[in-house]
């Protein structure tokens, strides 16, 4: 306290208004206040919370989640050997926030794989499961807005996160994000209108077929670099005009077929039309 | 001189006091005899049909190519050359990337109207290709090939070839990721070439692949080979079309003998004229409000990086789609590898499709052995076999190029990327084979319809009740005109061959020769419906009179069924006549 | 359609038409023929058309002047605005024009139609007979015909002329020989994998079970890689990828157990078809799928081809762990990566 009242007496030395000094004070009274109240009650609160948070997380997961992947997320095995849901032990929290935060999961009915559809939870049913499922093994916890937030990157930033993008990314989701084909049935889902914490948290987590991106190898600054390309290259306007779909050379072809030779020969054909007659006994 | 200047102005004043487009007409005619050629031609007649201005959309589409092609080259660097891009484009400032890929987004971003000349570009050389697809489809289904116009079908088959090696240069060009890895395709199908594949890849790219010198090399086959190629084409096209004069459909006054439409000046150059405006302003508007390669999104092309979607232009659809259903079939003769898996699909399907359609006539013409010249158009439904040949290829052409776009009816119709394949692979056999037969039968009924309208005239949906109570429908007969236009075509002839082998029994080659032609004449022709002789005709219209005397009878008890509403009498003959 | 001439005779009473030609019909006058208001309107229509292309052209210079591209282009509903906007005045303009002009042809031009008779493309026997007779003088008075010394050393010397212009062609490019079969891999033993775009060298831990990294090898990285490496010919041959399995999951070749590190494994980037780069990879079912042609490799597998045209396994490089504990080569590619050509063998 005293640090700061030294310090706020000499940043007012050069100042003209009588103010500055009790006001610079009372900001860093605010401030410190803050601190003390997110630090200290916080850590006291955690114990009781996080036992609270796991039990009715455990509750909620015996009811919806349980038939897939067992009573204790050990996963369920199929008679023929696959899965009917796999062990959850380990996923982290991460995963849970991602997967039931997308909607993802529960899953409506099974197939080759999950959709992207309506949440079903509520913002503190889900992290009340991510707590019980975090609290099964160590897995990569839920990132904060430290994490995934690149609203201040600068442009050499957005930059190197599209040459990371275009030599990771693009192979799946194509180069406007705009998701593309794999086996079987299964794609690689949009990227477009995909809030910034679900790509970090899929690049953490690897969802279903999509590969790990673990924080070792590709940085979370790495990844704060693409979400920024993409949020980025998602508000650029449509220089061009609109995109069709942003699917490369296959709907441009269709649209050139439909609607430029079809323009052009419904043209063709007013062109040659004959023209209106008159009856023939009025010519003169 | 001023003296001489004024007698000069006496002259003509004196003479016919012409204006002065006359004048400038007589200055040019005294330098290069025009008028001869003018005379010619100024009131030359051109028929009236839509389907005889699909090669115009062509045409007309490659002059826009020129004019907006000449506009790019002004700003574009065909270079491979490394440089760091400094321009508006944020996302990529400061990346290395070639100086083609660099002056592409400069024309896009700080170019005015730049981006717009670019889609122009773009758009027209689809519809440039598909156009001549098009027109190549009326020329065939309607037998306008046929004798004196079988050079101007093989020019046209060059410039459709040549079109799609300009559009494909075309596209490698700005050195994106797209184009690039459309360039890493087509290495891979050169070096599929036995014995040569690995040095002309070598002497493609000046070493190896990507190399840095063929973009450059790309950009003046683009600009400057291909296109003079293509120049020097249609000027022998339009030259061979001037001198055979347009085909027509047959009618009323039209015959093998003349041509009947409007004169060049002024109702032809008017409308085509203007049709080039149509077009051009057409394709203008496409490349205002609809986004096509947005280079700036694919990035530089880097050989380690790709997408998905990753897909040529529609015109290479066929080899794209080839090359995905095809199986992995590779062979290895003594130390050597033969890659079936990319020569199919690459260098030798593509090419069988194009070469079936392009042989068809001279097939077909040594099967007649038809000598005459042609120039009545003919209804598709009247050459069935042809017909139906030309949508079984259509059919197998939309099939491979369906196939070439897997990845996209996967993720847009929810369907399995495997399934489609496998699908294809027996698809492309058995669909077109099946849309043969469907399209030669539907075409030999369509004859049997228009048979049946000559002899018993046309449905009026009229419905008769005889006083023994039978219902019939009340058929009319055709107008003059229609019936004409429906009988003024010839009768197939089958060719039965030369009488069975020489006194000797040897069987000569000749004689071989002879019994396939007897053989495919009869397969071509022998099931098609013949318009009728006049005997039958005159047959149908005395039966026709006497049903029309019965009718009469009906009609005169006022049995139309408006008697009681007061309408007046509801007379056919007063409606006019339908169009089938 | 089939006339042989042949049968001449036959068929000319079979072709002979069952209904006459009632010859051309009549011509009937157009509403503006006959109706002076109609035709003034149609002619007010006309004009207008044009009239309105000549403004959209005014607009198209307006819009060039007054809308800014560049960094912070002007945009109007989501779309660049001087893009569209010279797009839409200048198209309207365009088209503006053509149906301007049709509507001309069609309501006011005469549209009387006009006979033109047709000659056979064959030149008259006459012209025929001439032409020969020309083209016999000339080759006569040539004497090529009577001298075969004089024509067969001409006809030598055009053709070896095919010659030069072929060999010309020869420094198009160097002969392959045998760079095809090795990549940059091979410059030395235990060069590290590293990530691509970032070049961060990469140690076992680092890498969980599913993840994939595309990766390239250390030199590019390199002070003077520019100089050093054709880069962009290099990496379309040495880019690789990484992929960690669980390794009770990998069923190597007996030669390749000892190819990875802890069920990390390491694979060319390119296809064996044509040479795509691929790095869809399902963490898991292990497959690897191309974008380009859908050609799926089987990386638990040794590479094995499970579906698609691609024929031949992808090439495995042999990874190790160097000194530092990152991950490095064991050497070269031991079979040359990318699509098949015929040397291969």
């Amino acid at each position: 306290m005293r640090f700061i009242n030294s310090l706020a007496g000499r940043l007012s030395k050069g100042r003209r208004s009588p103010l500055a000094a009790p006001a610079l004070l009372l900001s860093a009274l605010l401030m410190s206040a803050a601190a003390v109240a997110v630090f200290t009650p916080a850590n006291a609160v955690n114990k009781t919370s996080d036992a609270d948070a796991i039990a009715k997380g455990r509750a909620l997961f015996l009811v919806g989640c349980s038939s897939c992947h067992g009573k204790n997320a050990e996963g369920i095995t199929s008679p023929d050997g696959g899965q009917y849901g796999p062990s959850l032990v380990g996923v982290g929290a991460a995963a849970v926030d991602f997967q039931v935060g997308t909607g993802r999961m529960p899953l409506a009915n099974p197939g080759v794989q999950a959709p992207r559809k309506k949440v079903v939870y509520t913002e503190e049913e889900i992290s009340q499961l991510a707590a019980f499922v975090a609290s099964l093994g160590p897995g990569p916890a839920i990132p904060t807005s430290a994490d995934w937030d690149a609203s201040g990157a600068t442009n050499e930033q957005v930059v190197r996160g599209g040459e990371i993008f275009r030599t990771n990314c693009t192979a799946c989701h194509n180069f406007a994000g705009s998701g593309g084909a794999l086996p079987g049935g299964k794609y690689a889902p949009k990227l477009t209108g995909v809030p910034e914490k679900y790509i970090y948290e899929a690049l953490v987590t690897g969802p279903q077929q999509m590969p790990v991106f673990s924080d070792a190898v590709l940085t979370p600054q790495d990844k704060r670099d693409v979400i920024a390309y993409l949020k980025t290259t998602e508000s650029d306007p449509g220089y061009g005009g609109t995109s069709m779909g942003a699917l490369g050379p296959v709907s441009e072809g269709v649209f050139a077929w439909v609607g430029g030779i079809g323009v052009l020969v419904m043209f063709a054909v007013w062109i040659a039309a004959h023209t209106a007659r008159t009856k023939k006994g009025s010519a003169s | 001189m001023s003296k001489a200047f004024d007698s000069n102005d006496k002259n003509a004043a004196a003479t016919a006091k012409p204006n002065k487009a006359g004048k400038a007409a007589e200055w040019a005619d005294e330098r290069l005899g025009l008028a001869g050629l003018a005379k010619k031609n100024l009131r030359k007649v051109f028929p009236d049909h839509w389907s005889f201005m699909l090669g115009e959309i062509a045409l007309w589409s490659f002059i826009v190519l020129l004019l907006t092609g000449v506009f790019l080259t002004l700003w574009f660097k065909p270079s491979m050359a490394e440089v760091t891009y400094q321009g508006s484009y944020a996302q990529l400032r400061g990346l290395e990337m070639s100086e083609a890929y660099a002056s592409t987004l400069d024309i896009s971003f700080d170019v005015r109207a730049g981006l717009l000349m670019r889609q122009i570009h773009h758009w027209s050389a689809m519809l440039f290709i598909a156009a001549m697809i098009v027109h190549l489809m009326r020329v065939f289904l309607t037998g306008a090939y046929r004798k004196p116009r079988e050079i101007n079908w093989l020019i046209g088959g060059g410039l459709l070839l040549l079109g799609i090696l300009e559009g494909f240069a075309g596209y490698s060009l700005p050195d994106d990721l797209l184009s690039g890895t459309g360039m890493r395709i087509a290495d891979g199908l050169v070096k599929a070439t036995p014995v040569v594949g690995t040095y002309m890849s070598f002497f493609m790219f000046g070493g190896e692949f990507p190399g840095h010198v063929i973009v450059p090399r790309l950009y003046i086959a683009h600009v400057l080979l291909i296109p003079g190629l293509i120049l020097g084409l249609i000027g022998a096209h339009m030259l061979l079309l001037v001198y055979h004069k347009h085909t027509q459909w047959p009618g009323p006054g039209r015959t093998n003998d003349n041509v009947v439409g409007y004169p060049m000046l002024p109702v032809y150059a008017a409308k085509a004229g203007g049709f080039f405006f149509i077009v051009s302003g057409v394709t203008t508007l496409m490349g205002a409000l609809l986004s096509i390669n947005p280079v700036w999104k694919y990035g530089p092309y880097n050989p380690a990086e790709v997408t998905a979607g990753s897909q040529p232009d529609w015109y290479m659809g066929v080899a794209e789609g080839l090359l995905r259903i095809m199986p992995g079939w590779e062979s290895h003769l003594f130390g050597y590898t033969i890659s079936w898996n990319v020569m199919i699909p690459g260098q030798i399907g593509p090419f069988l499709i194009f070469g079936a359609i392009l042989a068809y006539p001279f097939i077909e013409s040594w099967v007649t052995g038809d000598k005459r010249e042609h120039h009545l158009l003919q209804r598709p439904r009247n050459a069935p076999t042809r017909t139906a040949f030309l949508v079984s290829l259509m059919t197998l052409y939309g099939l491979l190029w369906a196939a070439g776009g897997n990845d996209i009816l996967a993720t847009q119709f929810h369907l399995n990327l495997n399934s489609i394949t496998y699908f294809m692979r027996g698809a492309i056999f058995i669909i077109p084979a099946i849309a043969f037969f469907v399209t030669r039968r539907w075409c030999i009924s369509l004859q049997r319809h228009d048979n049946e309208k000559l002899l018993h005239g046309y449905e009026t949906g009229i419905i008769m009740r005889s006083p023994d109570g039978a219902y019939s429908e009340r058929h009319l007969p055709l107008d003059e005109e229609r019936a004409y236009s429906l009988t003024a075509r010839d009768r197939d002839q089958v060719y039965v061959g030369a009488p069975e082998a020489d006194a000797n029994g040897i069987k000569s080659r000749a004689a071989r020769k002879d019994r396939l032609r007897a053989r495919v004449s009869a397969a071509m022709f022998d099931a098609n419906v013949q318009k009728p002789t006049s005997a039958e005709l005159a047959d149908a219209h005395h039966h026709a009179e006497e049903a029309a005397a019965q009718d009469h009878a009906l009609i005169g008890h006022h049995a139309d069924g408006h008697e009681l509403d007061g309408h007046r009498e509801y007379l056919v003959s007063d409606e006019p006549l339908r169009d089938h | 359609m089939s006339a042989p001439t042949e049968h001449g005779a036959e068929v000319a009473a079979a072709v002979a038409d069952p209904i006459a030609d009632p010859g051309l019909s009549e011509h009937q006058p157009r509403p503006t023929d006959v109706d002076p208001a109609k035709e003034k309107r149609a002619e007010r229509q006309v004009a207008a058309l044009f009239a309105i292309s000549a403004i959209s052209s005014i607009l198209f210079v307006v819009a060039y002047f007054s809308f800014k591209i560049g960094e912070k282009p002007d945009v109007v509903m989501g779309l660049g605005a001087s893009h569209v906007a010279l797009g839409l005045t200048l198209g309207l303009s365009l088209l503006l024009i053509g149906v301007g002009a049709i509507q001309l042809a069609r309501k006011l031009m005469a549209d009387h139609e006009i006979v033109e008779y047709r000659h056979p493309a064959v030149s008259s026997e006459e012209d025929r007979e001439t032409a020969l007779a020309s083209l016999r003088d000339g080759i006569a008075e040539s004497g090529i015909a009577r001298r075969p010394l004089v024509r067969n050393s001409m006809l030598l010397g055009l053709g070896l002329l095919g010659v030069p212009v072929v060999v010309a062609l020869r420094d198009l490019g160097p002969l392959p020989g045998d760079a095809l079969e090795h990549t940059v891999w091979g410059r030395r033993k235990l060069i590290r994998l590293v990530q691509d775009v970032t070049g961060t060298p990469i140690k076992p831990e680092d890498l969980e079970i599913g993840q994939l990294v595309n990766g390239q090898p250390e030199l590019f990285f390199e002070d003077g890689a520019n100089e050093t490496y054709d880069l962009q010919s290099e990496k379309a041959k040495a880019a690789i990828i990484i992929v960690r399995m669980q390794p009770d999951e990998i069923a190597a070749a007996a030669d390749r157990k000892d190819w990875g590190v802890d069920g990390i494994l390491c694979y060319s980037k390119i296809c064996t078809h044509v040479g795509c780069p691929i790095s869809l990879w399902e963490q898991q079912t292990h497959h690897l799928l191309c974008p380009c042609h859908q050609s799926t490799f089987d990386l638990a597998d040794n590479g094995r081809v499970i579906f698609g045209p691609a024929a031949r396994a992808l090439p495995q490089l042999p990874i190790t762990v160097d000194s530092e504990g990152y991950l490095a080569s064991q050497s070269d590619f031991l079979e040359p990566v990318g699509p098949s050509y015929w040397e291969r063998g």
